[in-house]
């Protein structure tokens, strides 16, 4: 008798965005590039993807709450049937991409790669990445929650359309995707084009490669995160010193110094203004924790706050460990794992994100800051 | 000592059974293999997701990713039912007078004998469909509960309701009992023979690890067997009140294998166990004796179904190592 090896996990890619963001045009770039993979993608209607490929599998959006008293435990049941079907036949593709519709919170979906234990085994959530459209985005913000959700959920963010604004537009709606989510990684676009390889294949979920993939990981100014021409990168204290429901000002430095905006509620900055910015992000930065407190810290956390944790992301460096420790969560559901070991010279801190909505800044700080190790 | 014939398809097999005294063995991508005189094939779908055994008569009913809805006689033929384009049907069942019950969405459908199609709308996903074992009559899993409807007449369905997304259902053989498998690792039943305006009677059916797949009544329905711990679970439902109040057996019981299919005999108080790594065993509800059937195989054991005769049970896996165990040797 053999034992067959455990086949590794196919990876899905979440796209999300607004009707007319440029999804379609997305995944048909997916599907016709010569990158030699084979994908299948499930969406919810087969709309104008004109594409013949026997692997696009329609499905009506489901969303089931959990029975476990956690309300903001959701899963997509239609996607667990889907998967489950696709998994059968696996050498069929390399990977799975999800289209949601426009107005989709896409939190069941990545939940449903947690929550499902048949789902979870065989496939790997490999990053949600959200679409933008330039010219829209103001206006999404203003009239819906969700447009703001999906940025704020998502590891990769693409603004598209950006040849229908003008620069300091564009530098604009960058920031304030910037303040909605300051961990993701975003790409300006025409048409939804992209080196496939910066959406594809990022292991954003995977804690392995999440942060090894990021290694400026809460560091607004390394490469990755493509800032304006004009823009003054003065985005280290972003997060860190404002305590009040506006959180896009400190990154509207064209306008405003951010010294003078706290607990400011409105505010007019021309062209777009965009002030129905709800969610915000704490960042987190520490010495070396004492495990001790700071696992029971996490678990209390996303326990009491986990509805309105979108995300949370971080490194951590233990006391007398010789390994980082990565963690990461959506709502109520925390994993960590370690990582690989500090190297020499690496500074030995702790940094952890939270995006989220109606969090106590003060009391995150405080408690995050008790759980670190004692020093010597 | 039982005798294993294997069978070695490609891939996953989702399911087997027998028609007669020929075992049919189901791929997922669309072959059905059966075993006369010689391996068979009928090619069925372009991705097969369900398949089962209409008993009475006497043939396979499968649903595809083609949309197709198939009908498969004892010599292989296959006969088109139903077509819904570009849509999946993972839910098919079998009623009485020729009957078919499927599903894609949010609608249920059923197909009479002469080709005419019931549709029944349901505001949520239709995960499952079972017909009653008396008057045509079906029931739909779907979030929060189930509903009952009769076919031939139109009007308000029997909700049954119970929080949570509800994946599976089936009726007890003597119509008393209707049994719905859950997201939530649990099962959940309900008394149907109340009297009219009496309360409502649950029965919470939960302690499982995981999701419960696989479901099977022994003879005459005294026992409810299921998938979905490293042990058959198996609820009694002889009583009035169905198993209300008392523990289950559990049979086979392995360290750390999950049950991942069960098979009740036809006759004897006995069920067949297919486990994750391909085991196969029978046990007995009376003293819980075990006897192996099969040695652990490539892939977790998908489908198991006994002859008639209950003397054949035929057993199909994930990886596609398939066989026909003869238990009289």
């Amino acid at each position: 008798m053999t034992e067959t090896a455990l086949p590794k996990p196919i990876p899905v890619t979440v796209l999300t965005g607004y009707l007319g963001a440029g999804k379609t045009t997305l995944l048909n770039r997916i599907l016709t590039d010569n990158h030699g993979k084979k994908y299948a993608v499930i969406v919810n209607e087969f709309g104008e993807i004109g594409i013949d490929n026997d692997l696009i599998v329609e499905s009506d959006e489901e969303i089931y709450e959990m029975n476990n008293g956690c309300i903001c435990c959701t899963v997509r049941g239609d996607l667990i049937r889907v998967v489950e079907g696709l998994m059968r036949r696996p050498g069929r593709f390399d990977a799975i991409i999800v289209e949601t519709t426009g107005l989709a919170d896409p939190v069941p979906v990545a939940q449903t790669f947690f929550m499902d234990d048949d789902v979870r085994q065989k496939t790997e959530l490999d990053a949600v990445v959200a679409l933008v459209d330039a010219k829209h985005l103001p206006l999404r913000l203003k009239d819906s929650r969700e447009a703001e959700d999906q940025i704020a959920f998502a590891d990769v963010v693409l603004i598209n359309k950006t040849d229908l604004v003008s620069p300091e537009e564009l530098a604009r709606i960058e920031a304030t995707v910037r303040v909605i989510n300051p961990s993701a990684r975003i790409h300006r676009t025409t048409r939804s084009e992209i080196d496939l390889s910066k959406v594809l294949d990022q292991g954003a979920f995977n804690l392995e490669r999440a942060l090894e993939n990021d290694p400026h990981f809460l560091d607004h100014d390394h490469p990755d995160h493509v800032c304006g021409p004009d823009c003054g990168h003065d985005h280290h204290h972003h997060g860190h010193d404002h305590d009040h429901d506006h959180h896009h000002h400190d990154h509207d430095h064209h306008h405003h110094d951010h010294d003078h905006d706290h607990d400011h509620h409105h505010h007019d900055h021309g062209v777009s203004p965009i002030h129905d910015v709800t969610v915000q992000s704490i960042s987190l930065r520490g010495g070396e924790m004492n495990p001790d407190r700071f696992f029971p810290w996490i678990q209390k956390i996303t326990q009491t706050d986990g509805p309105n944790i979108l995300r949370l992301k971080g490194i951590i460096a233990f006391a007398g460990d010789d390994e980082r420790y990565v963690v990461q969560g959506v709502h109520m559901i925390v994993e960590g794992d370690h990582q690989r070991a500090w190297k020499d010279g690496e500074t030995r801190e702790s940094r952890l994100v939270f995006i989220g909505r109606d969090l106590d800044r003060e009391k995150i700080e405080r408690t995050f800051k008790a759980c670190e190790a004692q020093k010597a | 000592m039982p005798t294993v014939a294997p069978l070695d398809l490609d891939g996953h097999v989702v399911a087997a059974a027998f028609l007669g005294d020929v075992p049919f063995f189901a791929t997922a991508s669309g072959a059905i293999h059966r075993l006369d005189h010689g391996e068979k094939v009928t090619e069925a779908h372009d991705g097969l997701l369900a398949c089962i055994r209409d008993e009475a008569s006497g043939t396979l009913i499968t649903g595809g990713e083609d949309g197709k809805v198939q009908r498969i006689a004892a010599d292989g033929t296959a006969t088109l039912l139903a077509e819904v384009p570009r849509k999946w049907i993972s839910i098919v069942a079998a009623g009485p007078q020729g009957a078919v019950g499927f599903a894609e969405g949010r609608t249920a459908r059923v197909r009479l004998a002469d080709g005419t199609i019931k549709e029944f709308a349901e505001s949520r996903s239709v995960e499952g469909i079972a017909f009653a074992p008396k008057g045509l009559r079906i029931g739909v899993a779907r979030y929060n509960g189930a509903s009952l409807h009769w076919v031939a007449m139109a009007g308000q369905p029997v909700d049954l309701e119970w929080k949570g997304a509800h994946t599976g259902i089936t009726f007890s053989p003597d119509g008393r009992f209707v049994v719905t498998s859950m997201q939530e690792n649990a099962l959940h039943g309900w008394k149907l023979d109340t009297k009219p305006g009496a309360e409502t009677r649950h029965m919470r059916m939960t302690g499982y690890p995981a999701k419960v797949k696989s479901l099977s009544w022994s003879v005459k329905g005294k026992w409810l067997a299921s998938s979905g711990a490293p042990a058959a679970i198996v609820w009694p439902f002889s009583a009035k009140d169905g198993p209300m109040g008392k523990p289950p057996l559990e049979l086979g019981t392995r360290a750390d294998v999950m049950v991942t299919c069960v098979a009740c005999h036809p006759a004897e108080e006995v069920v067949a166990i297919g486990y994750s790594d391909g085991m196969v065993l029978a046990a007995r509800f009376a003293d819980s004796r075990e006897v192996l059937l099969r040695r652990p195989g490539k892939g977790a054991v998908t489908s198991l179904a006994w002859s008639g005769n209950g003397k054949l049970l035929a057993f199909a896996s994930e990886a596609g190592d398939c066989g026909v165990i003869d238990l009289a040797g």
